[in-house]
């Protein structure tokens, strides 16, 4: 099924979204950021991932699954970075997430916002899935996956991509 | 080979970094080492951003929050100082109340006290001009007439200038028609008092050859057939030798000194004697509380009579001293302090001069 409005040649999908370099270095940074810091003023803000967002937004918009893994490896291994997981966990996951956005978005119109609600949805979970598998048989840590609290999250997070993408739009 | 590479070219590049980061990770599984460099770069690059964003926090949200936090301490402000307002009027009608309760009491003490027929009345206002009288709520039907004395605890305060049937005008000692027999508490100089308009009155017809204090007291004399005899007037403030043959003799007016709002008009006067000097102060009504109760059971009534003296509290006192400091092998006046607080044995009977068997302590004898 091809979400591409009627009116577009059917190329139209696969056009490369220019991305600013400072863009693509600071968002990424900001993400990350936001997401150590904005708990300590609101512990809801716990539940956001922002730096899957940003990565979500990069691949879908740049359409290219090269950089978009490669975006999505960096922002993952400045995440891993920053937590006390060993390198590379967070890194091998939103590697996949980048090039699998970036694969799809290929079909798909990257600006609508619908589009971006259902990617944001989809590869929160997708994420989730990854990391808990992951981080289960890699490192063998034991903690559980809820689908409940995951699906409630989901869609907290694609509400937020839609004004953050928007947002990511400007720059 | 060539078409092969382009053809899985992504997958290659994503199978690469995959199996890079499946390395790292095994790696530092492995080894239990961790990159630190990556990390430090990480966190040299990612906590200014967060401290910005602290920064950004404080002065957005901070700023919304302690705009609210303003408006919301501006409001409360405001029910505050409303709710001081409110308090202060309300505490200054009480004050207004006691004060005004103080006074009628004092006007109740002395009215209970002076042997002459009074009736108490409320100053309800003053007159329209510059002139030296008031209105008060009692009038012809209430028995009250024309030139009848208005005093208060204090002293006199006028006289009835008219008597309506329900309120009186009151023409103060100060107005310049006012006059009345007065008479000095030491020497018994008798005078008349002028009103001179001003809050001092002048007493004349006092000769130069007679002697007068500053500070002393004038009592009515009852000379002038309305003001009964003995009640206060003034204290002079000032003498000086008259031109004439009369001393010019400023005075206070007492009865005036403390506002004027409850007054009593003495309906039908009786004469008294004028005190001594040293109990004009007791005479006048004061505010003390009652004494508490005597908590020494003991002792009975605040006035014993043991061996046939009266003993009053001071006497009681000093005796329990006394008898502190023989408990305690203590001389009063060779320096230290005995301990007050201990109980002194009860006081030993003394003998009756009328060899009367001594009462017990708190007793009266029959």
């Amino acid at each position: 099924m091809s979400l591409l409005p009627a009116h577009l040649p059917p190329n139209a999908g696969a056009r490369k979204y220019r991305l600013r370099p400072l863009a693509l270095i600071i968002a990424p940074i900001v993400a990350v950021a936001f997401q150590v810091k904005a708990p300590l003023f609101t512990e809801y803000l716990s539940y956001l991932d922002p730096p899957l967002l940003v990565t979500v937004y990069f691949g879908l918009m740049r359409r290219e699954p090269v950089s978009a893994l490669f975006i999505g490896m960096g922002v993952g291994l400045l995440q891993d970075a920053l937590s006390q997981n060993p390198l590379g966990l967070f890194g091998i996951v939103k590697t996949l997430t980048g090039y699998w956005t970036a694969s799809v978005s290929l079909r798909m119109d990257s600006d609508n916002n619908m589009v971006r609600a259902i990617f944001a949805f989809a590869f929160y979970l997708v994420h989730q899935l990854l990391y808990w598998t992951l981080a289960s048989s890699l490192l063998g840590q034991q903690f559980s996956f809820e689908p409940g609290e995951a699906l409630l999250f989901a869609i907290l997070n694609a509400a937020v991509a839609v004004p953050l993408f928007q947002l990511l739009d400007k720059l | 080979m060539e078409l092969l590479v382009n053809r899985y070219r992504n997958v290659t590049i994503l199978a690469i970094a995959l199996a890079a980061q499946l390395f790292l990770l095994a790696y530092q599984v492995k080894s239990r080492q961790e990159v630190r460099s990556i990390r430090v770069w990480a966190v040299t690059g990612v906590m200014p951003l967060a401290r910005l964003l602290d920064v950004l926090h404080a002065n957005t949200f901070g700023l919304i929050s302690e705009y609210a936090s303003l408006v919301k301490a501006r409001e409360e402000n405001r029910k505050l100082q409303d709710r001081v307002s409110k308090l202060q009027m309300e505490n200054q009608f009480l004050r207004n109340d006691l004060s005004t309760a103080d006074r009628a009491r004092v006007l109740a003490l002395f009215q209970a006290r002076t042997p002459s027929k009074t009736v108490a009345a409320h100053v309800t206002g003053r007159g329209p001009d510059n002139s030296k009288v008031v209105f008060v709520d009692r009038g012809a039907n209430d028995g009250v007439k024309k030139n009848m004395p208005v005093v208060t605890s204090d002293g006199i305060v006028g006289r009835v200038g008219a008597a309506y049937p329900s309120f009186s005008q009151v023409v103060l000692l100060i107005d310049t028609n006012f006059k009345a027999g007065v008479i000095s508490q030491k020497h018994r100089i008798p005078g008349t008092l002028k009103g001179q308009g001003h809050s001092t009155c002048l007493v004349d017809y006092i000769q130069n050859q007679e002697k007068l204090e500053v500070g002393e007291w004038f009592f009515t004399s009852g000379d002038d057939l309305i003001f009964p005899k003995g009640i206060p007037v003034g204290q002079v403030k000032s003498t000086r030798e008259g031109k004439m043959f009369f001393q010019e003799v400023h005075l206070v007016p007492s009865g005036l000194q403390k506002g004027l709002e409850e007054v009593l008009i003495v309906l039908d006067g009786v004469h008294q004697p004028l005190p001594d000097s040293q109990t004009v102060q007791a005479q006048q009504p004061h505010l003390m509380q009652p004494p508490p109760a005597e908590q020494n059971t003991s002792s009975g009534a605040s006035r014993v009579i043991r061996g046939g003296v009266v003993e009053t509290d001071a006497d009681q006192v000093v005796d329990r001293y006394r008898r502190i400091g023989i408990v305690q092998g203590h001389p009063y006046g060779a320096g230290g302090v005995p301990n007050f607080n201990i109980e002194p044995p009860p006081p030993a009977p003394k003998p009756d001069p009328e060899s009367r068997p001594a009462e017990p302590r708190g007793q009266q004898p029959e």
